[in-house]
């Protein structure tokens, strides 16, 4: 190779910040015409944000853009939209569809590039009277199709394919257009079937052939090692490491990945394990239908007054457990709470039961956002348990005592210390982190018996995760409330849960001390994924 | 399995193809149940009953067709063709004040309609483009507020601003026009056109070739480029978008032309009807189109040719022989009109139910799988285990 060759594609000192929130620091990377590298990282790790920049997404620009530059074949590129490029040769396929649904393969393959025939009309009234050419569409799909090396049939309708189908249908779309060059596949084999997967590994070695670049991001490190020349791996917003998947193994991946805190090792003190703890929820044979986040048979225990942190990876299911059990999603299977059997698909009878749940929507599901903290914090209490609330005429009248409601409010506000102009401000009007803590509080309201906690620190800055996470913490030691923790991070579960379970594929795959190493809860994490 | 308060259990079965094409099919099948029963109790004689289908299949079929655009764009069942009525009935008043008759007061009528359509239809897309999802009732909200300003056109402008000669047409006081303005020279002009008589029956030929025309416009226009952007736009705008489909321009462009041909339908409409109820004829015609649409059993997000004609022909059925029916069955004729009303609100309703509880079967259908698969993956595991 001489001197002036330039590479297909490089990245020299890409920078990207979110508000002042560095989520991208110095990534150099330079990849060669048909070279496939597997690029991997935790969720969060900065992976999606790099891609988005290099396929010039419209929350980049509109985010204030990014720094360092990407040169094309050495040419310098910016793109200010995901149009500018494709045309200039990169294709993408996202982890959602982006399919019409009604529509057969081939017209998805050729959406909004289809070959036409013009006709007096058109002349007239302008090209986009032009009629389809059909022949000429179904010629130049299956050419995509044959490029792709998987058979997919083309005039079977998009709803009515395999998931697996679908996936080749976006793959054989981005094959078709003749000036690709870079085609990156953000997780491409989640959704197939091994059979599918490999078949996918086996048009990727296909496509590296005929010269078109490959960025392939995907869990499943068996699947990088066997296809990819190249891996990178991104930890917090860093190429931490970059090697030829010849000279690695699963193993080191995995220690580069989850590897950041091997120094600090977060020493834990306070970790309570009672084997002889009573069993206070049982879940058994637990399938929930969360769009994205598909539970599928989890039996699971939970000891009395534990903290029990659910981990893993984005889309495995451990979102999916606590809105299926708190009955937001459609969800199967027995829930057995101190004896008692929960009917699912029924949120109030799981209040009820004294469970409370801290979604992960905060704003959607969690705040009534136009609403003063004294009601966010008392609603859910008045409603489900009828406190906070002056009977009168014998309880035919009932009055909100305001008192009250300010009081424990008032409490909260000085006990999580939520930054506020008073108990009668709007929830809207409240940063993340605060919001955060409010939806603790009205938690915390409930006096619950079993308090799930989705995602409690995300999108809030770090001062105010420790502060949400030891509110946590004390609320379970010292009331002895039983804690069901959900987060993606598994440095936050293990400093502050007892015993982590790691879903995966929708299953439990293990669980584990909190004191466990990272790398054993990494390999958790990564075992079964799909 | 054990759990007895869980919803989804196996009780529910996969529904089976018949009786998907029954649920399908039910609001057509509906009308043929009621159709039979009152024909025989209204006691018409088949040649009159033939003949009113006939008309009336001359007079709407245009009307009802300029819906099927919208729906095609995923904008639903449609209140703005009531705007291109408007439109065409403004045409037809300044025709008929310039004395010019028969088809080429017709097609003059056309022409002035037109423009006045697409800048309705523009306004119209323009706003459905701020209430995506919410087509129906934001249409039908503004159909009351541009018959105000057609009010304002008519009752105030025509005649102190808008020169009307005519005082036929012209209310005593020197300006508006009257409640009525007849057709009388232009009155079933493009039916009798080309009319022949098979035993009894009057077929309106002329009017036919003109509906037909449209239909084969309508077939050649989903070949388009343009058609096929529509049907990409109405399944789902997000991904149209990512395609690089002007979403916003092609739903504008498709309530265009069913103003447009609204316009032109109600141009046929009246001159088979022979006189403008000025206040009046466009009131209810949006509603009583998409009715017959639905009773054809078109549905919210889907709805073709064949729904158009074997709607127009139950709904006119049910329209002709209800009151007779109801007159023979109570003494009392006004109850057939106030069924033909009530019905008209009933269909819509349904269909709107129809659609949400399809959707919402859709959604319980993909649990169903879920818990087939993991049923199926314990007893696989279950064998495994024996072995």
């Amino acid at each position: 190779m001489d001197n002036n060759h330039a590479p297909l594609l490089e990245m020299r000192n890409i920078k990207k910040d979110f508000f002042g929130n560095q989520v991208l620091e110095d990534i150099n990377l330079k990849l060669e015409a048909g070279e496939v590298l597997g690029l991997v990282g935790e969720n969060g790790a900065g992976k999606s944000t790099l891609m988005k920049i290099l396929f010039g997404a419209t929350d980049i620009s509109e985010t204030g853009g990014y720094g360092g530059e990407i040169y094309l074949n050495g040419e310098k590129v910016s793109f200010k939209t995901p149009f500018e490029a494709i045309e200039a040769g990169i294709g993408m396929v996202h982890q959602e569809f982006s399919l019409i649904p009604g529509f057969e393969a081939t017209e998805n393959i050729l959406l909004n590039r289809e070959p036409k025939r013009s006709n007096l009309i058109a002349e007239v009234f302008g090209e986009r009277l032009d009629t389809l050419d059909r022949k000429e569409m179904d010629e130049r799909a299956a050419k995509a199709i044959e490029k792709m090396g998987v058979s997919i049939d083309q005039h079977m309708l998009i709803n009515s394919m395999p998931v697996g189908h679908k996936q080749f249908t976006e793959i054989a779309r981005e094959l078709s257009k003749d000036q690709l060059r870079l085609l990156i596949l953000d997780e491409p084999t989640a959704v197939l079937t091994e059979r599918e997967a490999e078949a996918l590994l086996e048009s990727i070695r296909g496509m590296s052939a005929r010269g078109i670049t490959v960025i392939f991001i995907t869990h499943r490190l068996q699947e990088i090692l066997s296809v990819c020349d190249k891996v990178a791996v991104m930890r917090d917003g860093i190429l931490v490491q970059e090697v030829p998947a010849s000279e690695t193994n699963v193993d080191e991946i995995t220690r580069w990945m989850v590897g950041r805190s091997i120094e600090g090792g977060a020493s834990k003190t306070d970790v309570r394990i009672d084997e002889n703890a009573r069993t206070i929820l049982k879940i058994d044979k637990l399938w929930v239908d969360m769009p994205g986040e598909t539970v599928r048979n989890v039996s699971l225990e939970v000891k009395e007054g534990e903290i029990l942190g659910i981990g893993g990876l984005a889309g495995q299911g451990k979102l999916g457990i606590p809105n299926g059990i708190m009955g937001l999603y459609a969800a199967g299977g027995s829930v057995v709470f101190d004896g008692k059997e929960i009917p699912l698909n029924n949120p109030r009878k799981c209040l009820d039961s004294s469970f409370a749940f801290v979604s992960e929507d905060r704003r959607g599901v969690g705040l009534l956002l136009d609403e003063s903290l004294e009601w966010n914090v008392a609603f859910p209490a008045m409603q489900v348990q009828n406190r906070f609330l002056k009977n009168y005429l014998g309880g035919l009248v009932k009055w909100r005592d305001e008192k009250a409601i300010r009081e424990v409010t008032e409490k909260y506000i000085d006990e999580l210390k939520i930054k506020c102009t008073s108990s009668k401000q709007n929830a809207r009007e409240l940063s993340g982190g605060n919001q955060q803590k409010v939806c603790l509080a009205k938690a915390f309201a409930l006096e619950p018996k079993v308090l799930f906690v989705s995602e409690p620190t995300r999108g809030i800055d770090v001062g105010a995760k420790a502060l949400v996470l030891d509110a946590l913490k004390k609320f379970n030691r010292e009331s002895g409330v039983t804690v069901v923790m959900i987060s993606s991070e598994l440095e936050e579960l293990r400093s502050t849960a007892d015993r982590i379970a790691i879903v995966s594929g929708g299953k439990i795959s293990g669980i584990l001390p909190a004191t466990s190493s990272v790398e054993d809860l990494g390999m958790l994490m990564l075992r079964g994924v799909i | 399995m054990k759990a007895g308060s869980n919803k989804y259990t196996t009780s529910e079965k996969k529904p089976t193809a018949i009786g998907m094409i029954l649920r399908q099919a039910s609001v057509p099948l509906m009308f043929i149940i009621i159709c039979a029963f009152c024909i025989p109790i209204a006691g018409l004689s088949p040649s009159y009953l033939a003949n009113e289908i006939v008309t009336r299949m001359g007079r709407n079929s245009f009307l009802i067709l300029s819906l099927l655009i919208p729906i095609m764009a995923g904008m639903g069942l449609n209140f703005g063709m009531t705007l291109g009525a408007m439109a065409g009935e403004i045409g037809l008043i300044l025709v008929s004040d310039w004395q010019i008759v028969g088809i080429p007061g017709m097609v003059l009528a056309a022409i002035i309609s037109i423009p006045i359509s697409i800048l309705l239809g523009i306004f119209c897309g323009k706003i459905l483009n701020k209430a995506k999802g919410r087509e129906m009732i934001t249409s039908y909200i503004m159909s009351f507020f541009i018959n105000g300003i057609y009010q304002l056109v008519v009752l105030y402008l025509m005649g102190s601003v808008i020169p009307i000669k005519h005082s036929s047409i012209k209310l005593p006081r020197g300006y508006g026009i009257r409640n009525t303005v007849s057709l009388l020279r232009m009155r079933q002009k493009l039916d009798n056109l080309i009319a022949i008589n098979v035993s009894g029956i009057k077929i309106p030929v002329m009017t036919f070739i003109i509906i037909g025309i449209l239909c084969l416009f309508i077939i050649w226009f989903r070949k388009t480029k343009l058609g096929q952007d529509m049907r990409a736009v109405g399944q789902d705008m997000e991904v149209a978008r990512d395609a690089g489909i002007d979403v916003e321009r092609t739903r504008i462009i498709s309530i265009v032309m069913s103003t447009v041909l609204a316009g032109i339908g109600m141009i046929i409409y009246l001159q088979n009807m022979g006189n403008i109820a000025t206040y009046s004829s466009h009131s209810q015609i949006g509603m009583f189109c998409i009715a017959a649409l639905l009773v054809g059993g078109a549905s919210v997000d889907r709805a073709s040719i064949g729904n158009v004609f074997l709607g127009v022909i139950l709904f006119h059925t049910m329209f002709i022989v209800a009151p007779r029916a109801g007159a023979y069955i109570t003494g009392d004729s006004m109850i057939g009109e106030y069924f033909r009303v009530f019905v008209s609100y009933a269909v819509i309703t349904v269909a709107l139910v129809m659609y949400e509880t399809n959707k919402r079967r859709a959604k319980s259908e993909s649990s169903r799988e879920l818990r087939a698969q993991q049923d199926a993956d314990e007893a696989r595991a279950a064998g495994k285990g024996n072995v």
